[in-house]
């Protein structure tokens, strides 16, 4: 363990960590937000979802320092007399939540698909790849906005509120999989050749084993840079289904969904509802774009950056 | 060169095929068009005769094949709202669509160009660095926040120009259009503006670093040590070469454009195709959502072929593998 630990303080990744200011405080940005977001029920002053703490005669109050503001709610409230605040944080909660989980599942299937398809080559590889393609050239964001409105066609308004949360999971999923898809296997491919393949395959093993537990280890590097600009777009997405009311209804807000609820209220003056959240939600998808960005300098890999 | 062409087009047709499959499997699945075409108190099997007569019935291939015949004879079902033909409801609001992306379009190539040119001659320079940094901050910010803080700050505030709606249009031909009052373009500034501030900072970045490539090749030095004069040597001899790339991304991305008019004609109340979609979605409106499913597809699909088809002409190396 501490052989690792002084391994890596050592390292070129870390070096060049240090030396680079804007990666430095993007990170430390970065890190505050994801313990603010997964603190919040110890540190929002107010349980947002708790209606017995919501008074509908508190709403649209303006954030403390300007006229008409009160101690109580530092950011003002909002339309149903929520702390901002409060709300904010847990909106981002859900939004981190629900891009991380996206992520991951469409990792998942990017790198099955991705791997198949580098490792068999072939007629296989050419329909997947095509897939991907196709779906690619239709742009995620527009794949994204037409499976939620055939789900939320198919399960009701209704229910799919009750289930937002999973289903916009599983929609951006499916929206950006052919991202990971396409960079898995072109490092797949790169390294089938190799040689260290070669004398797994002279000693026996088996090809799936091959496959899973020497040649994936090896593609990874790309998949991670690629995961942090996946991240921002997913929250991004997220944030785009909920505004367009695709998304999270707006008793359990995410950033999309305040921003939408706010927008309603501009007219009237009150901007705060929308713009807090919406420089909330810039800072995390610039932080997490501008960490993608130096990654991907450090590692250098030949990405395919769509 | 006719054999590329062939395949790309052979492909666009599998993926249109793919796309009206998805669209009929909605509809079929969804959809209920006798409760589109009868009221409530119409009885089960007055219900049952009339799905008979409809062939509901049928076999799931046999009404899909009726789906794409009728598809191809320009007929996407009918709209349970308008109590209108789906795509009569599209095509009246494809043109609102449409002239959102042309200006869009062109206030991208008209900001994208000199900027990138400029900042690719001039990597050190501080407006240079200044463009670098506002175009990731720029990526960073959703279109529909743009487009909120463009109306806050140019419609509520200052109110110099309208918040939503298309404003004063003149029919011309059928065709719809704000191009030719005053206020009509009044109504597109604010729209076009955001809808183009989702692509630029792309755009400039893609100009500016192919163009950094081309200054670099030994052509463009060559064109230095005859002693050309530097505009000469930028804009003809270095610009022309980056053009290529970029037309190529550009096509696609401006078809990538109409996906994001679905956010833009929220905000402002565009009366397009991307509002109806939505609303769409809001009443189940299936068959408009399908149609729209199949009318955006086939825009994609012809818009991606083309450029492929052109690039095709002028690359030809991806004739041999057929892979962009």
């Amino acid at each position: 363990m501490r052989k690792k630990w002084h391994r890596f303080k050592n390292s070129y990744f870390l070096y060049s960590f240090k030396r680079d200011w804007i990666a430095v405080a993007s990170f430390v940005v970065f890190i505050t937000l994801v313990f603010v977001s997964l603190a919040s029920p110890v540190l929002a002053p107010y349980d947002p979802y708790d209606s017995s703490s919501i008074d509908v005669m508190d709403a649209e109050i303006p954030p403390s320092w300007m006229e008409g503001g009160e101690e109580r709610f530092l950011f003002g409230t909002d339309i149903q007399g929520r702390d901002l605040l409060s709300t904010m944080f847990y909106g981002m909660r859900l939004s981190v939540f629900i891009g991380c989980g996206a992520v991951l599942l469409q990792a998942f299937i990017g790198i099955l698909i991705g791997m198949i398809s580098g490792y068999l080559g072939g007629k296989v590889d050419a329909f997947l790849m095509r897939i991907a393609d196709v779906q690619l050239s239709f742009s995620t964001m527009m794949v994204a906005i037409i499976i939620s409105a055939i789900f939320q066609v198919a399960f009701g308004v209704g229910r799919y509120e009750e289930l937002a949360a999973p289903l916009l999971i599983i929609i951006i999923g499916l929206a950006e999989w052919p991202q990971y898809a396409r960079t898995v296997r072109a490092s797949v491919l790169g390294e089938k050749s190799k040689e260290y393949v070669e004398a797994a395959r002279v000693i026996g093993l088996s090809p799936r084993r091959i496959r899973w537990r020497h040649i994936l280890p090896n593609a990874l590097s790309p998949v991670l840079v690629i995961s942090t600009i996946q991240v921002a777009n997913a929250v991004m997405s997220e944030a785009a289904l909920s505004f367009l009311g695709l998304g999270m209804p707006i008793t359990k807000p995410s950033l999309g969904s305040l921003i939408n609820a706010g927008f309603e209220y501009i007219f009237s003056g009150s901007w705060w509802i929308t713009l807090f959240p919406g420089i909330l939600l810039v800072i995390f998808v610039l932080v997490v774009n501008l960490l993608g960005d130096w990654l991907r300098d450090v590692m250098n890999p030949k990405l395919y950056k769509g | 060169m006719f054999a590329f062409a062939v395949r790309r087009i052979t492909q666009a047709i599998v993926v249109m095929l793919v796309i009206s499959l998805i669209g009929f499997a909605i509809k079929h699945e969804i959809g209920d068009p006798v409760r589109d075409i009868v009221g409530v108190s119409v009885s089960v099997a007055e219900r049952e005769a009339l799905r008979d007569k409809l062939g509901l019935n049928d076999p799931f291939i046999m009404q899909y094949a009726r789906f794409v015949k009728d598809a191809l004879h320009g007929d996407l079902g009918h709209s349970f709202f308008f109590k209108k033909p789906a795509l009569d409801v599209i095509t009246a609001k494809a043109p609102a669509t449409l002239e959102l992306v042309f200006v869009s379009s062109l206030i991208i190539i008209f900001v994208s160009i000199p900027i990138g040119i400029y900042t690719a001659i001039n990597p050190k320079n501080w407006f240079s660095r200044l463009t670098m940094g506002v175009s990731i901050v720029g990526v960073s910010i959703p279109v529909f926040l743009t487009a909120i803080i463009l109306i806050y700050i140019f419609a509520v505030e200052l109110h110099w120009l309208p918040s939503y709606g298309r404003g004063q249009t003149i029919n011309i031909y059928g065709w719809e259009s704000g191009f030719f009052t005053l206020d009509g373009l009044k109504h597109l500034i604010l729209p076009s503006i955001a809808l183009s501030s989702i692509m630029l900072p792309l755009f400039i970045r893609l100009i500016r670093s192919e163009m950094m490539e081309v200054l670099e090749t030994e052509y463009v030095k060559f064109a230095w040590a005859k002693g050309l004069s530097k505009y000469r040597i930028w804009l003809l001899h270095a610009f022309k070469n980056t053009l290529l790339p970029v037309i190529t991304v550009g096509g696609v991305q401006l078809g990538i454009l109409i996906a994001f008019t679905i956010l833009t004609e929220t905000v402002f109340q565009w009366q397009g195709m991307g509002f109806m979609f939505l609303e769409a979605v809001e009443r189940s409106d299936t068959a408009l959502l399908v149609a729209y499913l199949i009318v955006v597809g086939a825009l994609f699909v012809v818009v991606n072929t083309i450029v492929d088809i052109i690039y095709g002409l002028v690359n030809p190396t991806v004739r041999i593998t057929g892979r962009k």
